[in-house]
């Protein structure tokens, strides 16, 4: 993984139903510097939908989001 | 008047858990995307942010009271509820899933800075008084107030 995109700050999401998961990511986000990177893992298949369209609305970038199993991985960016 | 035009307005006039969930639900989303969001509660949807006290004054205001006590933890769903048997299943099975509890979801609302604003008119009809709210709860207002909140809004729903 490129440096730029080694994560600073990990959550844990797992176990974890809407609205929750998008709540701790807007709430760890604000922890982060600007450019600072998020890693979460969700168990909530909603997230494939969720994460990225809270990134669209709040102008944060989501680098990469996949599904491993029953487990869904994130790395998120703070740019705003 | 500010015209950013970005905020979430819910009008929330219901006092099923069903629906009152639904409109926690939202209200979290749009302020975790950093959304100014104000939820209007008018007739029914006063139940929700009641301490669960009794209310009312006149007879059929404190029969109202007596029957419907309010409180987050007392409202039953919409269908089902069958005298408050819905209201614990739902909640057995909302368990469950993992499912946020609704009293949770109301708290956590209330961290995220949305705010809760009753509807005066209605608090005079059903006889509920500001102090039969939970302390969270901003002062009363009317229709000219949750039009403004609509006009500063992107989205408004009404629920």
């Amino acid at each position: 993984m490129s440096p730029e995109n080694e994560a600073t700050l990990k959550l844990n999401l797992e176990g974890l139903l809407c609205p929750i998961p998008v709540v701790k990511v807007s709430k760890a986000v604000k922890d982060l510097p600007i450019g600072g990177v998020l890693e979460a893992t969700a168990t909530d298949p909603g997230v494939l939908a969720d994460i990225p369209a809270w990134a669209r609305t709040t102008g944060n970038e989501v680098i990469k989001i996949e599904r491993e199993g029953k487990l869904v991985r994130f790395l998120l960016r703070r740019l705003k | 008047m500010e015209n950013s035009a970005d905020g979430v307005t819910i009008i929330v006039f219901s006092g099923d858990m069903d629906k009152i969930m639904a409109a926690f639900n939202i209200a979290i989303g749009a302020a975790a995307s950093g959304k100014e969001t104000n939820m209007f509660f008018t007739f029914w949807g006063l139940k929700a942010i009641q301490k669960g006290n009794l209310t009312g004054n006149s007879f059929f205001g404190s029969m109202m009271g007596l029957m419907n006590r309010g409180g987050i933890n007392t409202i039953g769903p919409s269908r089902f509820n069958f005298w408050g048997i819905g209201r614990w299943m739902f909640n057995q099975m909302m368990k469950a899933h993992k499912i946020t509890p609704i009293a949770e979801l109301l708290k956590t609302a209330i961290d995220l800075g949305v705010k809760l604003l009753p509807c005066q008119m209605s608090m005079e009809v059903m006889e509920i008084r500001k102090e039969d709210f939970i302390d969270e709860v901003q002062p009363a207002c009317g229709v000219a107030t949750m039009l403004e909140m609509a006009y500063r809004s992107k989205a408004t729903l009404f629920i």
